[in-house]
């Protein structure tokens, strides 16, 4: 066996694979130097194993959630929730907050929890601390509305209402009006109830009194909790829509109108098309001036050019006596198309054909240039390419043909859209094809030789 | 190799608060009163006095004293196995103080002894080891020799059983253990006497050997073990019947499969597990009710929470085993390798057999001799994948930094290749100077 130890002893030729890591050009390593840089996040104390081992559970039941393994995910909590009791302060302070939001996925996916273990655990979390009492409130009755307990969430979120405890910073603010606005849509729908049966009964019905007065009561309750919540800037739109209604039924327009002008006018509130939406349709239904409805759209048009209302307002904008509008009507009408989601909206293609040909006849050519010279670097693939006058034929020959006559105004009878549908042969729209051609011949932008 | 006896006294030797005192006990009466208070008598002054030369006791001190004792009676377990237990709660460490008795109330000063939220760390408690010994002016223990369990060639051959390598290998680590010298009685006995009290990580030297050895037959270069391997394949597929040459690949796979299922199990029970007892510690009068508050909720919720689990069919607590892997020859699921030949690695050089593998490359090149704690580092991406995966097994069975099982390899390294580290001395004594850490 010497020779065997001779052998280990006899010197190797050079080092193989394990390059010792002091050698200066694969750099310096220090493992206490490691440790320190890690503790200086906790201000100079080593992570402790309740640390480590309590992050390690909070991944394990975050990756359960995610593969939806409710299951685990329990199994993880029942450890987890010794956080609540965790030394370090700070991280005791933020974890309630934490075990609400797991614990409530879990219960609301996991089959074997009920409602009344939703109800239990919420209720206990919410009396963890003071901080988190309104927004597990708000969260509850949420979740009871989800189920459709109706009741139940208007108690838990009446509790929350009266709920006065430390002082109220301006997140918690917010959440107090939350409560209300939420009571008071609650309250709006048992309003609305109690509108359908109302339109049931007769007027001469002796119920009917007292049910229109009942009636005016929720009203009075809910417009109480939803105005608040209306004058802080917001997107609130199921609380606007439903005052409204209420408004409007009582008669009460002014009102109406002026909730409505500060949701949408009010620069502190965010941009919100609904809220232009809603006041435009309510100064329809109250029949407004042309002006006025115009002047309404036109905001909405900066805002979202290819919103559906928008084909509504070129029809504003045509009837109007003003030639700017005229002009602002084709720029819509061009706004519309430019948008892949309404390509094949028939209304808007034979709008465009109709307002094109009236606008060329009308001696407008600077108009229709202005709106084609930025497009026609685009348009011509992006709606006018052989693909689509294959396609469009196929599926709807009417709305190919609007095309068509709007690709040979614009492009000429040259183009291949144009050319395409010429071709097809067809009994019904043999008349309109003739037609098209004809107005194609005489006011196509092409032939002025621009 | 039963430990259950030291299983059962562990709950006896719980922590003597009461230490000889130089001066008398003045506030026990007042503690209440003031608003700094504890529950043992002594609690408030013992947690601040830090006087030089008095070794106030903990409860990690009182686990090393606990391993001196074992060690004094050269007990069948190791450190490693220890802290182990430990960790697998078959010694009460984490929730200690629950088991006192009634009488004794626990809070304020108290809370900042017995509250432990770190599991023993290896390095840590070996340190204590020592202190606690010198402390006590323990004189030199027993000797460990060829049959004791801690004896470096009984300690490799129940690893190399554990981590199912052949029983062949224990030839090449003995021939280790005595080209290096750290069998000798001298070596391994502990002596808190001596000038400079050092004692050996029995377990740690052990599987340090055991990696050696490994690189002495398979170089672990990433090539060299898988040529091999091949030649290993090669063989068993020809001759079924006779004894199958070791193949370190098939090896390579059972026990990274092995091994990533038992590291998965472990990191998931570690999540799960529990710090806080049933008697909470609180800190003062004031703070009791909304501590007991606290842990009356989190029961609650517990409870809401375990019956939405299925009551799984209830894992018996395991009993405490040196062994954490178990390989028998009849299982066809899980070979094993203890009576596979290293044939196929070694070769025949006149009369004595010699490894086939010539080649060797040392973990460390250069020993740091500077004032920081370690003699060197260990970067990972620098070594081989074989390297790694050695490494990290061993580490993950003794529950060590694998930056500490490098150290002890290269150690071992340093005493078997004494010669070529005093020529590379000689030849780089100039340039050590100007390194600077």
């Amino acid at each position: 066996m010497s020779d065997f130890s001779e052998e280990l002893i006899r010197p190797t030729t050079e080092d193989e694979q394990g390059e010792p890591c002091v050698r200066s050009g694969s750099g310096m390593c220090f493992p206490w130097l490691q440790k320190h840089i890690e503790s200086i996040a906790s201000g100079g104390k080593q992570e402790k194993d309740f640390a480590q081992t309590t992050s390690a559970c909070l991944n394990f039941i975050q990756e359960a959630l995610l593969k939806h393994q409710w299951q685990r995910a329990a199994e993880y909590m029942h450890s987890y929730l010794q956080v609540l009791e965790d030394t370090d302060s700070n991280k005791r302070q933020g974890a309630p907050e934490i075990v609400w939001r797991l614990g409530s996925e879990i219960l609301y996916y996991h089959p074997k929890s009920s409602v009344e273990t939703f109800n239990t655990f919420a209720d206990r979390m919410k009396n963890i601390g003071i901080t988190n009492y309104l927004k597990i409130s708000l969260q509850h009755a949420l979740y009871l509305l989800h189920h459709g307990l109706l009741e139940d969430a208007n108690r838990i979120l009446t509790q929350a209402e009266t709920w006065r405890y430390g002082e109220k910073s301006s997140s918690q603010e917010v959440l107090v009006n939350l409560i209300q606005a939420y009571k008071g849509l609650l309250q709006y729908y048992s309003w609305y109830k109690k509108k359908m049966e109302l339109s049931k009964l007769d007027k001469d019905d002796y119920a009917y009194n007292t049910a229109s007065q009942n009636m005016l009561n929720h009203s009075w309750k809910t417009s109480i909790n939803l105005c608040t919540l209306i004058q802080i800037p917001g997107v609130w739109d199921p609380f606007v829509k439903s005052y409204i209604e209420m408004l409007e039924f009582y008669g009460d327009q002014d009102g109406a109108r002026e909730v409505l002008n500060n949701y949408a006018y009010d620069e502190k509130f965010p941009s919100n098309p609904n809220a232009h939406v809603y006041l435009y349709n309510f100064l329809k239904r109250e029949k407004a001036p042309r002006e006025k409805l115009i002047s309404v759209l036109k905001i909405l048009y900066q805002i979202v050019p290819s919103h559906k209302l928008m084909l509504e307002f070129h029809r504003l904008l045509r009837k109007s006596d003003k030639e700017e509008h005229h002009k602002l009507g084709l720029e819509v009408l061009f706004g519309i198309l430019d948008f892949a989601g309404c390509t094949k909206n028939i209304t808007a293609w034979k709008y465009l054909a109709k307002y094109l040909k009236q606008t060329l006849m009308g001696s407008h050519l600077a108009w229709v240039q202005e709106e084609w010279n930025s497009r026609k670097s685009w348009w011509p693939s992006f709606h006018f390419s052989y693909f689509w006058a294959k396609s469009n034929w196929k599926d709807d020959k009417t709305l190919a043909c609007e095309k068509a006559l709007v690709a040979g105004l614009l492009l000429g009878k040259g183009c291949k859209y144009f050319r395409y549908i010429s071709k097809q042969d067809h009994q019904v729209l043999k008349k309109k094809m003739k037609q098209m051609k004809k107005s194609v011949k005489k006011y196509s932008i092409v032939n002025s030789g621009l | 190799m039963s430990c259950l006896s030291f299983a059962e006294s562990g709950a006896e030797s719980q922590p003597d608060v009461r230490t000889p005192k130089p001066f008398p006990i003045i506030k026990a009466s007042h503690s209440e009163t003031t608003s700094v208070c504890s529950g043992s008598l002594d609690g408030v002054e013992y947690s601040l006095r830090k006087e030089k030369g008095v070794m106030k006791m903990s409860v990690p001190r009182t686990l090393a004293f606990c391993y001196l004792s074992l060690l004094w009676q050269r007990e069948t377990i190791t450190l490693s196995d220890l802290l182990r237990f430990v960790e697998e709660e078959h010694i009460p460490y984490i929730h200690a103080f629950q088991h006192f008795p009634e009488e004794m109330k626990l809070y304020g000063r108290d809370k900042g002894i017995f509250a432990i939220e770190s599991w023993p760390n290896y390095e840590v408690i070996f340190k204590k080891i020592i202190e606690v010994a010198t402390f006590l002016d323990l004189p030199r223990f027993p000797d460990i020799t060829e049959n004791c369990y801690l004896h470096p060639n009984i300690l490799c051959m129940k690893y190399l059983m554990e981590v199912n390598l052949p029983d062949e290998m224990h030839n090449v680590t003995c021939l280790v253990v005595k080209s290096t010298g750290i069998g000798e009685v001298d070596f391994l006995r502990f002596d808190p006497i001596a000038k400079k009290a050092k004692t050996v990580k029995y377990d740690v030297q052990a599987v340090a050997v055991i990696v050696v050895a490994l690189k002495l037959l398979f170089l672990l270069d990433d090539n060299l073990e898988w040529s091999l391997s091949n030649i290993a394949k090669k063989y068993n597929e020809k001759n079924k019947e006779d004894k199958p040459w070791f193949d370190f690949r098939k090896w390579y796979q059972v026990m990274k499969k092995a091994i990533d299922e038992k590291k998965q199990k472990w990191e998931e029970a570690r999540a799960k597990f529990l710090w806080k007892g049933e008697k909470p510690l609180y800190y003062s009068a004031i703070d009791r009710p909304v501590v007991y508050k606290r842990r009356e909720m989190v029961v609650s919720l517990q409870k809401q929470f375990s019956t939405l689990v299925d009551s799984a069919p209830n894992v018996e607590k395991k009993k405490p085993s040196s062994f954490q892997f178990n390989w028998t020859e009849e299982d066809s699921e899980r070979p094993c390798f203890h009576g596979h030949s290293l044939q196929g690695v070694l070769q025949q050089k006149g009369q004595s057999l010699t490894t086939k593998n010539s080649l060797y490359w040392l973990s460390t090149q250069k020993f740091c001799k500077s004032h920081c704690k370690h003699v060197t580092t260990y970067e990972e991406s620098n070594f081989s994948l074989s390297y790694q995966f050695i490494l990290n097994l061993f580490s993950f069975l003794l529950r060590i930094k694998t930056s500490f099982l490098h150290e002890e390899v290269s150690l071992i390294e340093k005493r078997l290749f004494k010669a070529k580290y005093n020529k590379t001395n000689k030849k780089s004594s100039r340039s050590r100077k100007t390194r600077k850490y």
